[in-house]
């Protein structure tokens, strides 16, 4: 699949800023966080931005952005549908639980509770995103029971390790977030991995010979429709060399993972000025990490029209 | 709208035998040539005369060598729409602008209400989805519904373009929820087969086999030829033959 | 309701509108039932040569699409991938707008605009003062013409014999292999009886002139289960579908067939009954080496050939109906010993060197296969043979209650042609056809009228006395049938620019306009004044050794003068020989003109009964365009060439259209032989019918006649038909025709190179004369294979033009183009792997005449000692209204770049043009390649590369984004 950037940044940065959201939505609402107005302000700031951003950015894909409303209207049927509707949804608490925070001062009483909506919300905003690409038959690797757990760990791991680079950068840094931040992206490398080995693995029953028809020995495709390359081929027919996938799942690994790991835990170790740069550090690097993960999830992911051209 | 009808009136479609399709191409231009000025013109065509032509075509005719123990054989292989019984292209449209007929079972786009989403283009496994970057709505094929009713068109013509252009008739429309219909029979005897069946998208469309020819072996049940035994050879043969 | 009855190729229950057509009330606003046109007008496609019959829907004054049309006896309805982008073709960005005068050096692409009436007095001023002092200092050559009853006839009231249309290098030796053995030939001549043959023999096809029939016809044949057999390299097109696809080594056929006549031969399986009465199978000919008459067929004092009395033991008229003739044996008349022509047959072909053991090796096709095929082919004649309950009556008034077939057909093209032993091989599988008993039978191969006719037909090339301001005394091209109907000089000169019917190719029915270019600028046999061309892309495509031929188009003498001093092109689109004229002639599109496909030419019959048609403009010109051929009327009149002024000198025809109803090639006689007569009752022959454009295009452009049942078949001998024909003048009288297994014409020319004879050929001449001037077919190595070292050059190298541009113009168009913008090398897998290669690479592709760089695909079905490219997608930068990034100017490469136009010098030092010995035929297919992996820094473009062409005055760039059609939507959508 072709790994446009508005769907890459999209993903990355909504699973982010709906991680970010939901915990900032229950830890501050159950007097984890204190109701601080520069907290409240730069963290629900950061998590609708990264939200609002992310949506804005898909929205730039659509061929006709102007009707993106009728997005909301097929719920019962359309993942994409839901998720709109999720998303759209999700600011209600959210913001509800923002203005609470940074206008009000207060993440207590109906303000908590905006924010535990806001987590749901988020966490369900999460699965609709994650189900449009369970519920895509055609690509093997998205149709699978790794694609709904891996974007809500992604969204829980992004989220926690921002919120740490936030508590950290506010001086209320604490191990237990630390560490929850180790864990939850020890479990995405985990899942990543598990992810990966499934689908290097994976024997798809769709092939070219029952996409043609033809039972028994191989298909070959001998000439393509038309010569150049057409809509199906750009958006569905992109192809990442081996060496490349596997260098970019390198780099993938070292920066969503790797490096923030050794930061956080050398954040562990150190002083708060320090533990705070080495938080937002793994922060930003597990973000371009994780758009790397994402570039590859598209790029890796095989739709079975390439069959029909050979690919 | 994206909702599925539980079942259509009709399951309108076409049969395309792979036996007889030369590729020739003549599918395609008749599909373009209608379409672009029909029910979702234009079917845009970008860089038409430049190095990165890419255009809408509802119809592509692609060329396979399919190759067995029984030996090779090249295979052309027009592919559109198949009309499925079980479109997701239709269940993920977030618009309701992909919607499938109740009627006929005819899978269509609402240009108007599409956002250029584009996931309906992710949904079909068969590639049937094209989209139009200059008017950013996805397009796809009609299945001619504005041939097959048209009023304006004489009777005989009501068929979509394609089916009618074939020049080898190797392209057949009807009902394939009939079983008494002429295409279904013919799906029967040829032994018709859905396109990923696994996938379970029930497409309405069916693809018709090569038949089991032999590679290279007699299909004529021709006993081997045996020089004449004449007195005389072959010359004897002749004299014989004109004095009988 | 369904309304009106169901018509058409396309009519089977499956392909029928639904029962009830009335709109489901589906509540989702879809307008199923929109205004398509506001009117329908009816006439003939050209987007190739195959004249279907099209109805153009016009809405607003703009085509809104084509479609076949369903009464058509072409295509029934049915239409091809070119029919239906006739859209673009009309649209193009490359149609031309106005005359135009060369301003730049010759092929740089530097024109002037100027008015038709400078450019038809400098075409008549030029023209004019050839006609007063040689009139063959004009050479008129034109390409895909169906006028060419009319540009012939043109040429010859000129005076010059220098005319041709693209035959030469098409297909000539499949339609003179033919005329001169059964009268006529496959494709406009003749098609297999779709509806009867149990079993099809498909020779060297990818695409063919009769398009669309040969779909419909396969169409049926997969329908009913009938055998298809390809004999093809390549396994594309109507050969994937083959159920015996026999992957051939190229130029090989001919020893293929060969093979299965020694079986058929050997194992008895031969229709005596029918060769006795159809062919010339029992004529004697006189074997005395060294005679005069050596060769010759023994002749009774009527001058008709002899045969020889079984029982009677004398000798008789052949054509005796009380006569038990011999088919074998060795007689004496008059002291001279005579063998029966089958003799000579079963003398040649049941000699071992046509074993299927002894050709299995070289046409790369096992013994076993061959044997097979013969066994079949002889099972489905003899074993299977049909009979219709149709009474006929025959030539000699014998009547017959019913039709007798063998119901095996074949069909050949350019696979066979193309070849330097192409003429021999189209003979052998005619004769294949006759030995089985198959040509024009139920089942077998049938006759289009009006052919047949006799074999070869009468008329004689005239050009012999080329004299100023004086027509020929006949049409340029005819049919030789020996060395005194050759057009040469005294002293053995060629007559014509292009050597035809010269001792270079005696039997050239087409012209060789392939060598016109070479031949002009080299001044051989003389220089010319002024080359006129139509519609041909000789500065491209259509030449061979492209590179040599733009350079001599454009070479100039130690004077700076050009070698080819002046040069008039007619056509509708920049390609790439409009930069090389000096006068360029805008044409019209297809859809802008009127045009006839007459039966004086090539017609839309099919075997039931003749057909011609027209064209008529649908759409008018938004361009100062004029169509060719009333262009070339005018000039006629402006020059006051006979035939187009009347007494007072004043025009005798206003335009084409007043042409095609008023001209009369003999009395009675025009181009258009429906609704003849003053009211239109006529056919065939009749007076001038004023009206008789407006009824053809009132029966939807054509005219069609159908055969009572008994003029069906064996039209050869069949005295109604005959009867039929020689009223419709396709033959002269109704007389049987007799297949010439042996041709006494071809012997005719080997005698003149024994010495025998008034006229004969230059020493150093007669060895290849007497060589391949063989009275029965026979094989040998095409020429550039037996000239180059095969280790060196071990590839055979094809071209085959995709089915969707097959005889068009398609790079310009939208639509077409999408589909092909870049050719690939097609190479075997094994072969590739033998080579190093894997899929996508780019390599040089090099013969003895140079190298091209292009992109291969590995394919399983190719013969694997070939590679073939679609061919005629490269373009020159600059031409056909393409951008210069499109992949067919940087990605696609042209494969005539490496084909030579001249075969290598022989022991005198002479080359001869690379064509047939016999017809001339342009042997496109004896190429021999290597291919070379490309080095990094080379791949991803093609070479060579040529300079851009300027673009014309006023030429808009192309679009860069079409959306035709969107405009029908609008209005339909604000109408509501």
């Amino acid at each position: 699949m072709h790994p446009a950037f508005s769907v890459v940044f999209f993903t990355t940065a909504t699973g982010a800023g709906y991680g970010l959201l939901a915990l900032l939505g229950v830890l501050a609402g159950q007097g984890f966080v204190p109701p601080d107005f520069w907290l409240g302000l730069v963290g629900t700031g950061l998590a609708l931005g990264l939200i609002t951003a992310g949506l804005l950015s898909s929205a730039g894909h659509l061929g006709r952005p102007e009707r993106a409303w009728r997005a909301f209207s097929q719920w019962r049927s359309s993942w994409l549908s839901r998720e709109g509707v999720a998303s759209v949804a999700t600011f209600v608490p959210a913001g509800l639980f923002a203005i609470g925070w940074v206008l009000l001062g207060r993440t207590d009483g109906w303000v908590a509770i905006a924010g535990l909506f806001a987590a749901v919300a988020a966490i369900v905003t999460v699965c609709t995103t994650g189900m449009i690409y369970v519920s895509l038959k055609p690509i093997a690797q998205w149709h699978s029971r790794f694609t709904l757990p891996g974007y809500l760990i992604f969204s829980a791991m992004t989220g926690s390790v921002l919120l740490n680079a936030l508590l950290q950068g506010f001086g209320i840094g604490s191990n237990i977030v630390l560490a929850g931040c180790v864990l939850l992206t020890l479990l995405g490398w985990g899942w990543k991995l598990a992810t990966w080995r499934y689908n290097d693995r994976l024997e798809i029953p769709t092939t070219a010979n029952t996409a043609t028809g033809l039972a028994g020995g191989t298909v070959r495709s001998l000439e393509w429709p038309h010569t150049e390359e057409n809509f199906l081929l750009k958006e569905m027919g992109f192809r990442v060399a081996r060496k490349h996938r596997v260098r970019l799942r390198q780099i993938a690994q070292a920066l969503a993972f790797a490096l923030p790991l050794a930061l956080l835990l050398a954040a562990f170790a150190l002083p708060r000025p320090f533990a705070a740069v080495l938080s937002a550090l793994a922060a930003i690097a597990q973000f371009a990490g994780m758009l790397v993960e994402r570039w590859l999830f598209f790029a890796e992911a095989k739709h079975t029209v390439t069959l029909y051209y050979g690919r | 709208m994206t909702c599925i009808p539980a079942q259509t009136d009709k399951k309108l479609g076409l049969v395309i035998d792979l036996d007889t399709c030369v590729g020739c191409q003549a599918c395609v231009t008749a599909c373009k040539e209608w379409n672009t000025g029909g029910h979702m013109a234009p079917l845009t065509d970008i860089d038409p005369y430049g190095g990165d032509v890419d255009g809408v075509w509802f119809n592509r005719v692609h060329s396979y060598e399919h190759i067995t123990e029984m030996g090779g054989r090249t295979v052309n292989f027009p592919r559109s729409c198949l009309h499925c019984e079980q479109p997701a292209c239709v269940t993920v449209c977030p618009t309701g602008a992909s919607y499938k007929r109740a009627s006929d079972g005819i899978v269509l786009v609402d240009e108007d209400k599409c956002i250029g989403c584009k996931l309906c283009s992710w949904a079909c496994p068969y590639g049937a989805r094209e989209f139009d970057t200059d008017v950013g709505v996805m397009k796809k094929c009609t299945l001619c519904v504005d041939r097959i009713y048209n009023d304006n068109l004489v009777g005989e013509d009501r068929v979509p373009a394609c089916v009618a252009a074939c020049p080898t008739s190797a392209r057949h429309f009807g009902d394939l929820g009939d079983p008494a219909s002429a295409v279904s029979q013919l799906v029967a005897s040829r032994g018709g087969v859905d396109l990923m069946p696994e996938l379970g998208y029930q497409p309405t469309n069916k693809y018709l086999p090569p038949r089991a020819h032999t590679t290279r072996a007699a299909s004529v049940p021709a006993p081997a030829l045996e020089p004449v035994r004449a007195e005389g050879g072959f010359l004897g043969w002749v004299d014989r033959m004109l004095s009988n | 309701m369904t309304n009106g009855p169901v018509r058409g190729a396309n009519s089977a229950p499956s392909q029928r509108p639904l029962a009830d057509t009335r709109a489901p009330d589906e509540g989702d606003g879809v307008d199923t039932s929109p205004d398509v046109s506001d009117s329908i007008a009816k006439t003939t496609c050209y987007m190739c040569a195959c004249r279907c019959g099209i109805d153009v829907h016009i809405k607003d004054g703009k085509v809104r699409y084509i479609n076949g049309n369903k009464d058509h006896p072409v295509n029934r309805g049915v239409l091809c991938g070119k029919g239906s982008a006739g859209i673009m073709q009309h649209y193009s960005p490359a149609r031309l707008k106005k005359p135009l005068l060369r301003t730049g050096p010759r092929g740089s692409g530097q024109f002037r605009e100027i008015e038709w009436e400078e450019a038809f007095s400098i075409a008549t001023e030029r023209l004019s003062a050839i006609r007063r002092s040689d009139p063959k200092k004009l050479a008129f050559f034109t390409g895909r013409d169906q006028s060419q009853s009319l540009t012939g006839w043109w040429a010859s009231q000129f005076g010059t014999p220098n005319f041709a249309a693209h035959g030469g290098f098409c297909s000539v030796n499949m339609a003179a292999g033919g005329l001169y053995t059964i009268g006529g030939s496959f494709w406009e001549f003749g098609e297999p009886d779709w509806d009867n043959t149990r079993y099809f023999m498909l020779f060297g096809v990818a695409e063919d002139h009769d398009s669309n029939p040969i779909k419909i016809g396969l169409g049926k044949l997969k329908a009913r289960g009938a055998k298809v057999v390809s004999i093809n390299p390549c396994r594309t097109g109507y050969n994937a579908i083959a159920d015996d696809w026999i992957g051939i080594r190229p130029g090989t056929d001919g020893l293929f067939v060969f093979a299965l006549i020694h079986e058929l031969l050997r194992a008895g399986r031969v229709d005596l009954d029918y060769l006795l009465r159809y062919t010339n199978a029992h004529a004697l000919v006189i074997q005395q080496p060294g005679a005069a008459d050596d060769g010759l067929f023994a002749r009774d004092s009527n001058g008709n050939p002899l045969a020889w009395d079984r029982v009677a033991k004398t000798p008789v008229a052949a054509t005796d109906l009380d006569a038990r003739p011999a088919l074998t044996g060795s007689f004496t008349i008059d002291g001279r010993r005579c063998v029966p022509v089958f003799q000579l047959i079963t003398d040649r072909y049941l000699h071992e060197s046509y074993s299927p053991d002894a050709v299995a090796g070289r046409c790369g096709v096992s013994a076993g296969t061959i044997r097979r095929i013969a066994a079949e082919l002889a099972h489905i004649a003899f074993e299977q043979a049909i009979e219709l309950p149709i009474a006929w009556t025959d030539w000699a008034g014998r009547r017959r209650e019913t039709i007798k077939g063998r119901p095996v057909s074949m069909h050949a093209m350019r696979g066979i042609s193309a070849h330097s032993n192409g003429f021999h091989t189209c003979r052998a599988i005619h004769l294949l056809q006759v030995l089985l008993g198959t040509v024009d039978v139920p089942g077998g191969f049938r006759f289009k009228p009006p052919y047949p006719r006799s074999a070869p037909p009468g008329p004689k090339p005239a050009g012999k006395d080329v004299r100023p301001m004086t027509p020929l005394e006949g049409m340029p091209l005819g049919f030789v049938c020996g060395p005194d109907n050759l057009l040469i000089d005294d002293a053995g000169t060629p007559v014509r620019i292009d050597k035809a019917y010269s001792w270079d190719a005696p039997l050239a029915a087409h012209g060789l306009m392939h060598t016109v270019i070479r031949n002009a600028w080299a001044g051989d046999p003389y220089k010319i004044d002024t080359l006129m061309m139509y519609m041909s892309n000789m500065a491209w495509n259509s030449s061979m050794n492209t590179v040599e031929t733009m350079a001599m188009l454009a070479d100039v003498d130690d004077a700076g003068n050009y070698k080819i001093p002046f040069i008039i092109y007619s056509d509708a689109y920049y390609s790439e020989t409009v930069p090389f004229a000096d006068l360029v002639l805008p044409d019209t599109t297809y859809l802008e003109r009127h045009d006839c496909i007459s039966l004086l030419d090539r017609p839309i019959s099919h075997a039931d009964g003749p057909g011609d048609a027209i064209r008529h403009p649908v759409v008018e010109p938004d361009r100062d365009v004029r169509p060719f051929q009333s262009v070339l009327i005018e000039l006629g009149a402006r020059l006051g060439l006979p035939g187009f002024v009347d007494d007072d000198g004043s025009a005798k025809y206003r335009d084409y259209a007043d042409y095609i109803v008023n001209h009369e090639r003999t009395p009675g006689v025009g181009p258009l032989a429906g609704w003849r007569g003053k009211d239109g009752a006529s056919i065939g022959k009749g007076e001038v019918n004023p009206d008789q454009l407006q009824r053809y295009i009132d029966n939807g452009g054509f005219w069609h006649h159908d055969f009572a049942d008994d003029q069906r078949y064996y039209k050869m001998a069949n005295r109604s038909y005959l009867d039929f024909a020689e009223s419709m003048g396709f033959i002269p009288k109704a007389e049987p025709i007799v297949f010439q297994l042996y041709s006494e014409p071809i012997q005719r020319f080997r005698l003149a190179a024994r010495g025998h004879g008034r006229v004969l050929p230059p020493e150093a001449e007669r060895s290849r004369i007497e060589t391949y001037m063989d009275p029965l077919p026979f094989w040998y190595a095409p020429f550039e294979e037996a000239a180059v070292d095969l280790h060196k050059y071990p590839l055979h190298a094809l071209t085959q033009r995709p089915m969707h541009m097959y005889h068009s113009w398609g790079s310009q168009n939208a639509w077409l183009r999408q589909i092909t913008s870049q050719n690939r090398l097609f190479v075997h897998h094994q072969t590739a792997t033998s080579l190093g290669l894997v899929d996508d690479d780019w390599v040089w592709i090099e013969s003895i005449n140079g190298r091209v760089k292009g992109q291969i695909k590995l394919v399983d079905g190719v013969n694997p000692d070939t590679v073939w490219t679609w061919n005629a997608i490269g373009k020159r930068r600059g031409s056909w209204g393409l951008k210069d990034d499109a992949a067919e100017s940087n990605r696609s490469f042209l494969l005539n770049h490496i084909i030579g136009d001249q075969t290598s010098a022989d022991a005198n030092g002479k080359r001869y043009s690379n064509s047939d010995p016999v017809t001339g035929q342009a042997a496109w297919f004896d190429l021999r390649v290597r291919i070379v992996k490309c080095a990094p820094e080379e791949a991803g473009f093609t070479e060579p590369q040529f300079e851009r062409f300027q673009q014309p005055p006023h030429f808009e760039p192309s679009p860069g984004k079409l959306s035709f059609g969107a405009e029908f939507r609008r209005e339909r959508e604000a109408a509501e």
